[in-house]
């Protein structure tokens, strides 16, 4: 039996006939086209899927869609504002923060709600944010460099 | 030789050897990059049965339970698949060492012997579906004993392969005598000192964040099929298709989208799903996807590193080796797809920066009923890196001399390049390294991580009963091997300039690297340069991406082709210029007389002069008349010899690898209490020869490295003894998070390969090689007991405390 739901993302509203069974990473990527959403190992463990549910990070392989009726969800699609790069965005591009891009999109998402709680972090509460994040390919050297780089943007555009 | 890239040239453009930012970033870090899983929304989903046994006879499959399930399309087993597709998959690098290669079948026929090989395909609407009916699915089996752990298999109270005696799968000995003649084994006897020793290496594994997939569509209109593989290699994925479908070669492409890391496994081909999903979609006349789950990538892709050794070696005073005797127990897994290329690299890697006087190496590749084992980033080098390294620290150790002074009294000097080891590389070819400065690296890292130091930090550290130790380990990586990869550019009137090469990318940058050898050869801004790769849509010729080739192979073939395509343009600018072509420049894109600027003409427009069949469609092919010389009567429009466009294809083929170099140290930190370990400081000297974009080599040594902290201390695949994979998860198998990776110092040193034009070296696969000889090491100085075993956990040091 399929469930009718409504969810607002990256500010659209989008709806969806999905089966009880049907993960938000699976709706997102497969039901509503948004493919920007990965998934590295349907078990909680990698943090590629992760997106962000009324703002706060959640893995979206380990949600079902239908739990979520009604909230409100960010994925990596709806990070740029009006086709500007966020802030996270343009630190991992100049920082080398990606090399396969595979995992980028959980890590953009957990260091995007990460800063805006935290806007001046230091480097062990750094580390601490990204550290529920797997990577394969760049050694995490960069991704925490672009992180800290991402809040010296931010910071710089508001003052 | 860089010599041969005019400097002019280089000063204008200005972004060979810069840190440019990369191209491909842009669409990954907005979400519209295209992984194999992005693509194919409509597509029907195909999901496998996997072999829940190590080791079993199949006595009968019953799907009859899976007929019934709601949006099943088909169901295949061996018995279905025609002709050749029912052979076993091709033993892609057959050797005359390996006298017992086994391949196995796309769907297991009769026997699976790992678990997680695939003996059902299903086809159904979604995922979910396929799964459904795999799991209605019921598979009769009488299992049989499985074969697990190397030195069982050895003994061989069971086989793997009935027909496989010893479960032998290839045995090889490589002998290269001292300068006197003397056998490895004689000098050894007549050494002043002499040790023995063995060494353990565990089980790893690539495990890309993306894992395998195949999306394929047949065009019955067109009665041809593309499909998209994340693979590593989609030139030879097209090739295997259409012998093993009976397909015209071109009625297939394959391309290569964005793939999610590779690190080796996604090298060898053609996997099952490679085949049969292809298949599938032509016999059904529809779309049909696969995307490998996480627990079919730990059970049914690929595994490397597994290698027991056994190491003899003789001495002099000063710590010079005069004989080297190494014998390798090599687990194989189950099949030998890709050959024993990893054992050959384990046994000629091993000699790294090193003048060996005399050396024995031998090995046997041991079939187990595990998963196959195929090359992993390092592709055997850990393994042989790990084997002479722990032998220069034991030498140390035994005469009492410092680490790195063994290590200087047995280096291969700067000026005894081209050096040959007397032996045979994994491409067949002579074992001859081009160029190098290992003392200089060895200086350099000795002063980045304080190695003279040192001895005062510890004494320091013990003051606040603190345990700390450092480690040295260095390496010697053929890189770029052959036979050959091509580039194809073309500048088109618009002043856009093409770039496609064969091979095939899985985040290292190549759409960056390979434009700016674009822009720099060819005289043209970067932002004009779009590249693709693995694509045989663009590009029908290559050989993939793997053995740190890349940059080498297809760096070099882009900018021979780029050198065809400027002789072309100034040739041509010369006509419309009168002007000799020894005098024209190519600036941003324009072709100028040298010292008079205002004579110039934009390769736009040149492009428009290339091809006789002037189009009107825009303002350059307008413009481009007044160039135009009126066509002579008695030639033809186009000349003998000459091709319509301005255009260039041109390969590159080695004569032999280029061999890049470099060396690492840690400083750790053991807790007394706990055995913690943890790494204090990491440094890394890296000699890849000329720098393309330092910013995207640094990035490699920094997964390479971070890879190999994972092998050093926490990664390994751990078979109970029915051959179960016990942490087929990534709960359980432990990958490296951020918390677990220290910063990594890096410093790059320069010797250019004198084999290429470029005078690059490889890059991919450096950081991780030396990265558990230096851990071990360090844990050893820190706390006096011989490590030589990895990787090494908390739980392991514990045990070796206790046993001390
Ligand atoms: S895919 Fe969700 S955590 Fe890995
Ligand atoms: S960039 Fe490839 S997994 Fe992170």
């Amino acid at each position: 039996m399929n469930h009718h739901i409504t969810l607002v993302v990256n500010g659209v509203v989008r709806e969806a006939s999905v089966p009880a069974r049907r993960l938000l990473s699976d709706c997102l990527r497969h039901d509503l086209g948004l493919t920007g959403t990965h998934v590295g190992c349907e078990h909680g463990v990698c943090g590629a899927c992760t997106v962000l549910l009324d703002g706060e990070p959640v893995r979206s392989c380990l949600t079902f869609a239908v739990t979520v009726d009604g909230r409100e969800i960010t994925t990596v699609e709806g990070l740029a504002t009006g086709g500007e790069l966020s802030p996270v965005q343009r630190a991992f591009a100049e920082c080398h923060g990606l090399q396969c891009g595979f995992c980028t999109p959980g890590f953009l998402c957990t260091a995007t709600a990460f800063l805006r709680d935290n806007p001046a972090p230091d480097d062990e509460e750094v580390l601490e944010a990204i550290s529920g994040n797997l990577c394969r390919c760049t050694g995490y050297q960069n991704i925490i460099k672009a992180v800290h780089r991402a809040a010296e943007i931010q910071a710089e555009e508001a003052g | 030789m860089s010599e041969r890239r005019e400097p002019a040239r280089e000063h204008v453009t200005g972004v060979f050897g810069k840190r440019v930012q990369r191209r491909e970033d842009a669409r990954l870090i907005t979400g519209r990059g295209r992984f194999l899983d992005d693509l194919g929304g409509n597509a029907l989903a195909a999901a496998f049965v996997r072999s829940p046994h190590a080791h079993a006879r199949i006595r009968d499959i019953d799907v009859a339970a899976a007929l019934d399930v709601d949006g099943l399309v088909a169901i295949y087993t061996w018995e279905d698949l025609p002709g050749v597709l029912a052979e076993p998959l091709p033993l892609l690098i057959p050797h005359p060492a390996l006298t017992h290669g086994r391949t196995a079948y796309p769907l297991a026929r009769e026997v699976v012997r790992h678990v997680g090989e695939p003996v059902v395909m299903v086809v159904a609407r979604d995922r979910y579906v396929a799964e459904d009916a795999c799991s209605l699915i019921e598979v009769d089996y009488e299992i049989l004993k499985p074969v697990v752990g190397v030195e069982e298999a050895a003994q061989a109270a069971h086989l793997v392969h009935e027909d496989v005696p010893g479960n032998v799968a290839a045995h090889m000995v490589q002998e290269v005598p001292a300068p006197d003649g003397r056998s490895a084994r004689e000098a050894i006897e007549a050494a002043p000192h002499t040790l023995a020793f063995r060494l353990d290496i565990e089980r790893s594994a690539c495990t890309p964040l993306e894992g395998k997939g195949v999306y394929a569509r047949w065009d019955a209109d067109d009665e041809s099929l593309r499909v998209y593989s994340s693979t590593q290699t989609s030139t030879s994925v097209r090739m295997a298709i259409a012998a093993k479908l009976g397909l015209p070669l071109p009625k297939v492409e394959v391309i290569a989208p964005d793939v999610g890391g590779g690190f080796g496994v996604k090298i060898v081909h053609p996997w099952p799903e490679e085949i049969l999903v292809p298949w599938a979609a032509r016999l059904l006349d529809r779309e049909i996807k696969w995307t490998e789950d996480r627990r079919e990538h730990f059970i049914s892709s690929a595994h490397e590193r597994a290698q027991v050794q056994y190491v003899r070696v003789g001495f002099d005073d000063d710590g010079r080796v005069l004989g080297l005797d190494v014998n390798i127990l090599h687990d194989n897994g189950a099949y030998t797809p890709y050959g024993i290329i990893v054992p050959i690299v384990t046994s000629t890697q091993l000699l790294g920066p090193y003048k060996i006087g005399a050396y024995r190496v031998e090995f046997s590749s041991i079939y187990t009923n595990t998963v196959q084992v195929t090359p992993y980033r390092g592709a055997g080098r850990p393994q042989g890196v790990f084997c002479m390294e722990r032998t220069m620290d034991r030498i140390a150790a035994h005469l009492g001399r410092d680490r790195t002074d063994v290590r200087a009294a047995n280096f291969i000097q700067p000026d005894e390049f081209p050096y040959d080891q007397g032996m045979t590389f994994q491409d067949g070819r002579p074992l001859i390294y081009d160029s190098g400065d290992y003392p200089e690296s060895l200086r350099m890292l000795k002063e980045l991580i304080g190695w003279d130091s040192f001895p005062a930090m510890r004494d320091q550290a013990a003051a606040e009963g603190r345990r700390i130790g450092i480690g040295v380990g260095c390496y010697v990586e053929g890189t770029g091997v052959g036979p050959y990869e091509g580039g194809h550019v073309q500048v088109t009137s618009d002043g856009r300039v093409h770039v496609s090469t064969g091979l095939t990318s899985q985040g290292q940058g190549h759409e960056t690297v390979f434009a700016q050898i674009v822009a720099t050869e060819l005289g043209v801004p970067f932002e004009k340069v779009s590249v693709v790769t693995g694509d045989t849509r663009r590009f029908g010729y290559a050989v993939g991406t793997f053995a740190s080739r890349a940059a080498v192979v297809s760096g070099n073939a882009i900018a021979l082709a780029c050198r065809k395509v400027r002789e072309k343009a100034l040739r041509i600018a010369a006509d419309a210029l009168e002007a000799d072509p020894r005098d024209l420049e190519i600036t941003d894109g324009v072709v100028h007389v040298v010292g008079a600027p205002s004579a110039s003409i934009p390769l736009s427009t040149i492009a428009v002069l290339s091809n006789p069949l002037r189009y009107a469609f825009d303002d350059e092919t307008r413009r481009a008349t007044q160039f135009a010389s009126a066509p002579s009567p008695d030639r033809p429009p186009v000349s003998e010899g000459e091709e319509p466009g301005l255009e260039g294809r041109d390969y590159y083929s080695p004569i032999r690898s280029t061999f890049a170099s470099g060396m690492h140290a840690a400083i750790v930190e053991t807790d007394p209490l706990t055995a913690e370990i943890k790494i204090l400081r990491y440094a890394v000297v890296h000699d890849c020869g000329k720098l393309i974009n330092p910013m995207i080599v640094e990035g490699q040594i920094h997964g390479g490295v971070a890879q190999g902290v994972g092998g050093a201390l926490y990664e390994k695949m751990v078979y109970d003894q029915h051959g179960q994979l016990l942490n087929a998860s990534f709960m359980d198998f432990l990958m490296p998070y951020a918390t677990e990776v220290p910063r990594i110092e890096t410093t790059h040193l320069e010797t250019p390969s004198p084999l290429n034009p470029l005078g690059v070296k490889g890059a991919g696969e450096a950081g991780v090689i030396p990265v558990s000889a230096v851990i071990a090491a360090a844990i050893e100085d820190a706390e006096g007991i011989p490590i030589d075993r990895m990787p090494i956990s908390p739980s392991d040091l514990h045990a070796l405390r206790l046993a001390r």
